[in-house]
């Protein structure tokens, strides 16, 4: 990758299409809110969104806009703010399709897509309700013992990775620290989208301590600066949780009528700046 | 001495927890688990860093360095003793529900989802359910959705699973030959009548069931003095109502 790949939040939103397959990072990672707010401005549709492994304001801003067509989660929720209120409704009215997971078994069908193999078994699941609703995974005996039943999850390759870091230098290198979720996104996903807090100026490869905690450019489609592109969420060492804005949301987003008059407030914000 | 404070419900809850966590190498807690986090901080201080805790969603308590999965892959290696899952129902069984109430997959009523227990409940030796509210809604004779069994068919794999039931009200054993809960003891101003009035599933006691101890006073002033400003960095509203704490 050479030159200065820096583009706009509207471009790098544009580059996830209607009905992609999407995969986004928990709230404690690096959550590009910045850039899901540009993409719910073009009014992005049909996504399939796979939360790596849970989410929590993005997919809900996501499914309140009516962008996601499936959602495949080990757990939606907005932690100490209580339930998430439009993936609430979104389950009721059936307006999703719901794919229910645990945890491991999301990072374990990315880490299929990275070696490039079909299938990663994993323990676990055998007896739950998780797997009677998931058609798509299967139990077989372990080839290499004696009647050892265990599931075969198939490859998760996401269209696109989408994430919020610290830093990323003008080749394209993304510095993501010890949050090595990203990478198995980054790796699993045929492009990465990125958007982050400023630019390193020098090469992130060419210094040992920093190249550690690198994604190369060689996974990103495209970058886009975003100081604070995930507030309102807390976000590394950079900023803490704005506590009283989620808390805002979750009054306001009680009905479909609050919510939309919540994103548009956000979009005129964002228009003015 | 200085007056110590009345002792809260959660400092209850927090004690009895803590108690089973003595000896052990590595805890983990998982989301949305203040009392939880509270009880494994505490044994860590009482334990001279003994007992390495994870924290999810922590930055100061965080051994790992590779991902989301590090913490499902040190599961499975048995390098984590102890974990903590909570659930919207549970049976008598053992097997929890984080998904819903009334049908799936469009549920009338959705809980957040199963996060890692379809797989922790499997793999970690020494499972501790937790949940404070103990109803009838909650404790259920069968759970609508199995997000993760108590138990499994013979030859499946699992070296993990549930050890003890925790609630606002009592406390109970889970014995996993006879597939049921064991009573283990009754919080204090609280009543077997109660227990069994608010317990939806069949469960054994013994003839005489004792009641729950209280929290040590060192325990105590460990959680006010050192844990309650640990907490405030993932539990920030936890620790501000029940110790008027900040982050440290």
């Amino acid at each position: 990758m050479t030159g200065n790949r820096f583009i706009s939040l509207s471009e790098l939103a544009e580059g996830v299409g209607d009905g992609v397959t999407i995969a986004i990072p928990p709230d404690y990672s690096g959550v590009a809110l910045a850039a899901t707010r540009a993409m719910l401005r073009r009014r992005v549709k049909n996504l399939h969104v796979v939360a790596v492994p849970t989410s929590g304001l993005q997919a809900e801003w996501l499914i309140g806009a009516g962008a996601v067509g499936t959602l495949e989660a080990a757990a939606i929720t907005l932690g100490e703010f209580g339930p998430a209120p439009r993936f609430v409704a979104a389950i009721r009215a059936g307006a999703i399709a719901m794919k229910d997971a645990t945890c491991p078994a999301i990072h374990a069908a990315l880490q299929a897509a990275e070696k490039g193999v079909p299938f990663m078994p994993l323990r676990g699941l055998i007896g739950s309700d998780l797997l009677k609703n998931r058609p798509d995974w299967r139990v077989m005996d372990n080839p290499f013992g004696t009647r050892d039943p265990i599931v075969l999850l198939p490859a998760l390759r996401p269209d696109v990775a989408l994430f919020h870091a610290v830093m990323a230098d003008r080749q394209g290198n993304v510095w993501i620290g010890r949050r090595r979720e990203l990478m198995t996104m980054a790796h699993a996903a045929r492009t990465s989208l990125v958007t982050v807090e400023r630019v390193y100026d020098g090469d992130l490869l060419q210094d040992e301590t920093l190249a550690a905690g690198t994604l190369p450019g060689l996974y990103v489609g495209a970058f886009a600066l975003a100081p604070r592109g995930a507030w309102p969420l807390a976000f590394a060492d950079e900023y803490p949780m704005d506590a009283a804005e989620i808390a805002r949301y979750v009054a306001t987003a009680r009905t479909d009528e609050g919510f939309r008059a919540y994103m548009n407030e956000q979009h005129s914000r964002a228009a003015a700046e | 001495m200085t007056d110590n404070p009345p002792i809260r419900p959660e400092e209850r809850l927090i004690g009895v927890l803590n108690g089973m966590l003595k000896g052990l190498r590595h805890v983990a807690v998982g989301s949305a688990s203040p009392i939880p986090g509270a009880a494994a901080l505490a044994e860590r201080e009482l334990s001279g860093g003994a007992l390495q805790v994870t924290v999810l969603g922590s930055r100061r308590f965080n051994n790992f360095t590779d991902g989301g999965r590090e913490l499902f892959d040190c599961a499975a290696q048995g390098r984590i003793d102890a974990f903590f899952l909570g659930g919207g129902e549970i049976d008598g069984q053992g097997n929890i529900n984080l998904v819903g109430l009334g049908g799936y997959p469009n549920s009338k009523v959705r809980f957040p989802g199963s996060f890692g227990s379809g797989y922790l409940y499997y793999v970690v030796p020494r499972v501790i359910l937790f949940r404070e509210e103990h109803t009838k809604r909650v404790m259920v004779p069968k759970v609508e959705f199995v997000s993760a069994p108590g138990v499994c068919d013979e030859g499946v794999y699992r070296p993990g699973g549930p050890y003890a039931l925790v609630t606002g009200l009592c406390m109970f054993i889970f014995d996993r030959n006879k597939r049921r809960f064991r009573l283990s003891s009754i919080h204090p101003g609280h009543t077997m009548e109660e227990v069994c009035d608010q317990t939806g599933f069949e469960f054994d006691r013994p003839d005489t069931v004792p009641t729950t101890a209280e929290p040590s006073p060192e325990l105590q002033d460990v959680l006010r003095r050192r844990v309650a400003g640990q907490l405030a960095e993932v539990y920030p509203q936890f620790a501000q109502r029940l110790f008027g704490a900040v982050a440290a």
